[in-house]
């Protein structure tokens, strides 16, 4: 194998940083998938599992994905909480895959709250 | 390059400490659980070296929330997967209590206990996989080491860690940039450089979790230590009864050379240097500087006189650097971070942080690290939070065999190397045991002097002879036979001990006794002229009679008794039948009230 050099380390260090971010809290973003049993039996799994597609896919190392119970609201499930630091949460409801994927684009990397698919702004805490 | 992406992580402990209360079983049923529930692509399982707080494992941490659970069981899985992990609501009957007011803390670092300490060695410790370099590499590991090959000199090396003021981390406290200094004087190769981590004080486990941890900070400031010495070759003496540790230490070995992190042309600047582990050979004694080369060199572990130093004379006669596991794990920090960002913290002559390993009666028994300076009473009662079971605090034992013991009216004692001599106890490698009023001062004297003559090498007659005369006298004591002139006669000889020994164990194993006597004083008088022990420890002196004013005639004592020797019935006070009792003590731990004696 070549020599290691300084790069080798940082890319390295880049590679595996979403470890890192993850448990020190260093994040911009955090979506959070409502998955009491309404939220599951209407889809929310599938959800989830559009979020961590996203992430993967685009490389993202700053977004947390966390998981809370019922919000209260099971007619509009599944949900989903986006809260970038610093901003107000917001509420979507009545989530697909494919809205799922717009949100992420628009809101949690690009900041701008996709209203069409938005239910409130604020949040009930997540613990 | 796309990484896959888990949505939460959960680090499980797997220290020492916490592998033997469980943590295995229990990582094996939470991955069981996740897969069983189709989650195990989106939750990882990390496996990290200590978490430090040992009495609450097997410990579990869940990112990104950073709850904390503790005391955890197989059987918790499914509920924590459940709730915790599928629907995100965190489960509080499995939150760590602090003990006093009973409160349920769910975040990691409001917790007390890791709130109040400082983490610079274990900045790493239940954060990263210590099996997986990339994971060091991604908390900058490394990156102090390709500074010190690339841009220093050995001399800027050593300047900057003379500046930083850090001193061995082993107990004695010589300052580390003058040992390397002293060691690149000579114009003989090989040199070597020995990482010392045959860790033998009882109750002492520092070194083991920071190899168990973090081990490439450890290797990476072996290597700066040997640019600075030009040195090509170390070995890193390990305690063979740290399995874990040589697993771990190997582990990384290996995987620092595969990426070229260790043996020939590092970083492509023509620097060789290998690392070898050398377990341990199971004597106290090799833990001594010059008996551990013996040992490594295959012969018996025995002491030699200095000088010549190590740095002159070491392994195989060739110039030679040890310093302590704790001393290497600061040394890339400070090659990073600068000198001065060391030595903001800490005393005048003590710089940086120290790792403790608390142990015995507090509550909160596990690894701290705290910053020089602090005072002992901020341990005991803010970190460890107090003393079990309501009881109250009488000594705090430090530096194993070699060190002293501390009583209350010192406990606000600053934590630096001159400060604890002064106590008559010393830093040692940062072994810290809590002596609750349970503890009797003689007896412990007792055991620590009997631990000496036990590990004792032989080679000189102070060490070999004079401590079993001193631990004869004590059991004399304990036993009863303690004559006026006992106490002035330990005293004469533990000063004997120590001005003549040949090694620093034998200069410090009567510190335990003189520490005692020091501070302790009339428990001694006590036990020779009145024949009581105070704390009901020394069998031959408890007379094994019920207090009658004492006694609230509750009848526990009687239950207790397996050898029906005590008398009793409603109303009355218990009576203890001498030609039954056994003297087996049941009585004295049933009793509520303190009414036998």
């Amino acid at each position: 194998m070549a020599k290691i050099s300084l790069e080798d380390l940082k890319k390295i260090k880049e590679s595996v940083q979403a470890s890192v971010t993850l448990r020190e809290g260093g994040y911009r973003a955090k979506v959070n998938v409502h998955m009491g049993t309404c939220g599951i039996a209407s889809g929310a799994r599938a959800i989830m599992s559009t979020i961590l597609d996203e992430i993967a896919q685009r490389d993202i190392k700053d977004v947390i994905v966390t998981t809370s119970g019922c919000a209260g609201l099971c007619s509009r499930e599944p949900m989903i909480t986006v809260e970038r630091i610093g901003e107000a949460p917001v509420k979507y409801v009545d989530l697909t895959p494919e809205k799922m994927r717009e949100i992420f684009v628009e809101h949690v990397l690009g900041g701008k709250v996709v209203e069409k698919y938005a239910l409130a702004v604020g949040s009930e805490t997540t613990f | 390059m796309a990484t896959k992406v888990f949505r939460s992580h959960i680090l499980i402990c797997a220290g020492t400490a916490c592998v033997s209360s469980g943590s295995f079983k229990v990582r094996e049923r939470l991955e069981k659980e996740l897969k069983d529930r189709g989650l195990a692509e989106e939750v990882k399982v990390v496996i990290t070296g200590c978490n430090g707080f040992c009495a609450e494992g097997p410990i579990m941490v869940v990112y990104p929330e950073g709850i904390f659970y503790g005391k955890l069981k197989p059987e918790d899985m499914p509920l924590i997967v459940e709730e915790h992990i599928l629907k995100g609501r965190p489960v509080p009957k499995l939150f760590y209590k602090e003990p006093v007011k009973k409160e349920a803390i769910p975040r990691m670092k409001d917790i007390p206990f890791f709130g109040l300490q400082v983490l610079r060695v274990l900045r790493n410790r239940g954060l990263i996989d210590p099996e997986s370099i990339e994971e060091y590499i991604a908390k900058d590991g490394y990156v102090a080491m390709h500074k010190a090959l690339t841009q220093m000199t050995p001399e800027q090396i050593i300047a900057e860690i003379k500046e930083s003021g850090l001193r061995g981390r082993g107990g004695a406290g010589f300052p580390t940039g003058e040992k390397w200094e002293e060691a690149r004087k000579y114009n003989r190769f090989p040199k070597y450089v020995i990482c010392n981590g045959d860790e033998g004080d009882p109750g002492a486990f520092m070194d083991r979790s920071i190899l168990e941890a973090d081990p490439h900070a450890v290797l990476e400031g072996m290597v700066i230590c040997a640019k600075a010495i030009d040195s090509h070759e170390g070995y890193l003496y390990i305690r063979a009864e740290y399995p874990l540790a040589i697993k771990r230490v190997n582990l990384a070995i290996e995987q620092a050379r595969k990426y070229g992190l260790l043996g020939k042309d590092i970083f492509g600047t023509g620097f060789d240097f290998d690392a070898y582990v050398y377990p341990g050979a199971g004597a106290f004694v090799c833990g001594e500087s010059t008996a551990l080369m013996f040992s490594l060199e295959g012969k018996r572990g025995m002491p030699r006189v200095k000088p010549p130093r190590s740095a002159e004379a070491g392994l195989w006669g060739m110039p030679t650097v040890l310093n302590n596991v704790e001393t290497f794990a600061n040394v890339p920090q400070i090659i990073l971070n600068g000198a001065k960002w060391f030595n903001s913290l800490g005393t005048e002559k003590s710089k940086g942080t120290k790792v403790f390993s608390l142990a015995g009666a507090v509550n909160n028994i596990g690894l701290v690290e705290v910053p020089m300076g602090i005072t002992l009473r901020s341990i005991v009662f803010d970190i460890g939070e107090g003393i079990k079971g309501g009881r109250k605090f009488k000594a705090a034992q430090l530096g194993g065999p070699s060190g002293g013991f501390v009583p209350e009216s010192l406990l606000d004692t600053p934590v630096d190397y001159e400060s604890l001599q002064a106590t008559g106890a010393i830093m040692g490698s940062g072994g810290i045991v809590i002596c609750d009023d349970s503890t009797c001062m003689v007896d412990s004297a007792r055991f620590f002097t009997n631990f000496c003559v036990d590990e004792s090498c032989g080679k000189c007659v102070p060490c070999r002879i004079g401590l079993k005369v001193m631990l004869q006298k004590l059991e004399d004591i304990v036993a009863g036979k303690g004559q006026e002139g006992d106490i002035e006669f330990l005293e004469d000889l533990g000063r004997h001990i120590a001005n003549m020994s040949h090694c620093g164990l034998g200069q410090s194993a009567p510190n335990p006794v003189l520490s005692t006597i020091r501070h302790f004083r009339e428990e001694y008088h006590e036990h020779i002229r009145d024949k009581h022990c105070r704390a009901l420890v020394c069998t031959p002196l408890i007379r094994f009679e019920v207090i009658e004013e004492k006694c609230k005639m509750c009848g526990l004592c009687y239950k207790a008794c397996p050898s029906n020797a005590i008398t009793w019935e409603k109303k009355q006070p218990a009576k203890i039948n001498k030609d039954l009792c056994t003297k087996c003590k049941s009585c004295i731990r049933a009793c509520k009230f303190g009414a036998i004696n």
